[in-house]
């Protein structure tokens, strides 16, 4: 491995995460994004999705809602909407709000409420891919 | 002079006033401790978006974003971020009267966009027209409580209601001190960007405007209603301690003029049994 670089998370409610790691991978919005250290500067956007961060050869995961990050000078810094740790995320209510989702999208109601569902289906499936995985 | 029993009374009322303040003014120490904590922690992500979209200037971007975009000004919109409770000293007063300038000093078309029910409440008897009105975000308001006057904001801006919008909050400089300020929320001044680092944009620099500035426009009114609620906390705190210190000295008096009149009574009994006496003598 070729170093180390900090990796920050910020959201509205404050600061999440602040850590030297040496490979992130991020949920960017046209796929996948892996970073390493050194890399060249980066805007870019978020989609819903899990962060995961590796360090002496252990992952961890963060659960994010969307965002953006920002790689510059060997630092990422991701600004989240909303971002939650793997451990202090309540699985159990991130089951309940999946089945919740699935069943608002079984029965065919109007566009908005279908957006909403899916929505909060994305958030609970990620929640709980980072907190299972821990 | 008022009987002793009468002064015995009201030193006793005073006193469960002095009892009550004492109170408040604790909890608004509690309080305004975990809104000067939620507004510290609000500071990074608002200083980082800042700094993304200063960046976000030096990328060469053709399409002018809709938010970003000035216009001839004919019609702004303040809004207006006071509290729902009063008892507060001079929070809401201070900056009532500073929005209250503008709107006569300005030959604009003014309408309003109230949050917290005290600025909602005076201008509802004056003629100016408003356009949304919030309540009940409680003492530590979230995001999505901010999302939603951001969303109002938006959607009247882009539809021509409002050529220039201001936020009118009260900033949080210490606990004692507060001050009424001005923001202009939109059209977002894009800052000038450096010249610096060549960035990579992923999708692109538009789409990530697109998703950047109203999320900026939600952090500015996040912000603003965090620092306002610090400072209404600090400004109950400051005056309810000086509450309590007035009903102190309130009592002081009443117990010095309440002895008096004890006093005297008593003279008066005194010489009554003296002179009751003499006569019999």
């Amino acid at each position: 491995m070729a170093g180390t670089f900090s990796l920050q998370i910020v959201s509205p409610e404050g600061n999440v995460l602040k850590e030297e790691v040496e490979f992130v991978v991020l949920p960017g919005g046209l796929g996948e994004l892996g970073i390493l250290p050194n890399h060249s500067p980066l805007i870019a956007g978020l989609d819903i999705g899990v962060i995961r961060y590796t360090m002496n050869s252990t992952v961890k995961r963060v659960a994010i809602t969307g965002g953006f990050v920002e790689v510059a000078d060997n630092s990422a810094t991701v600004l989240a909407n909303s971002a939650e740790l793997s451990e202090v995320i309540d699985l159990a209510r991130a089951v309940d709000a999946k089945e919740r989702a699935l069943k608002r999208l079984a029965v065919r109601s109007n566009e908005i409420d279908l957006r909403r569902a899916e929505y909060a289906l994305r958030r609970a499936a990620a929640r709980i891919s980072a907190a299972e995985k821990q | 002079m008022a009987g002793a029993q009468d002064i015995r009374r009201r030193i006793r009322s005073v006193r469960n006033m002095q009892q009550i303040t004492k109170a408040m003014k604790m909890v608004s120490a509690a309080k305004l401790r975990k809104a000067q904590q939620k507004l510290n922690a609000a500071r990074p992500y608002a200083r980082q978006l800042q700094g993304v979209l200063e960046r976000l200037a030096q990328a060469p971007v053709d399409v002018i974003h809709p938010l970003l975009k000035k216009r001839p000004v004919q019609k702004v919109v303040y809004v207006l971020i006071t509290s729902d409770r009063g008892l507060c000293g001079g929070y809401n007063a201070n900056l009532i009267r500073k929005t209250s300038g503008l709107i006569t000093e300005t030959q604009h078309e003014v309408k309003l966009v109230t949050v917290g029910r005290k600025g909602r409440d005076f201008f509802r008897r004056g003629k100016i027209e408003f356009l949304a009105e919030f309540t009940g975000f409680g003492d530590e308001p979230s995001y999505n409580q901010a999302k939603e006057v951001a969303q109002e904001i938006v959607r009247l801006y882009e539809q021509g209601e409002a050529d220039e919008v201001y936020l009118m909050y009260t900033e949080f400089v210490t606990a004692m001190t507060q001050r009424p300020a001005q923001l202009k929320l939109l059209p977002i001044e894009q800052p000038a960007g450096k010249q610096g680092k060549q960035y990579i944009f992923e999708p692109s620099a538009e789409e990530i405007l697109n998703t950047l500035l109203p999320k900026y426009v939600e952090t500015q009114i996040f912000r603003t209603l965090l620092e306002g609620k610090a400072s209404e906390q600090g400004a109950r705190m400051t005056a309810m301690s000086s509450a309590t210190d007035n009903a102190k000295d309130m009592i002081d008096k009443l117990s010095l003029a309440m002895n008096r009149a004890r006093q005297a009574a008593i003279t008066t009994e005194i010489s009554e049994i003296v002179s009751g006496a003499a006569s019999l003598e």
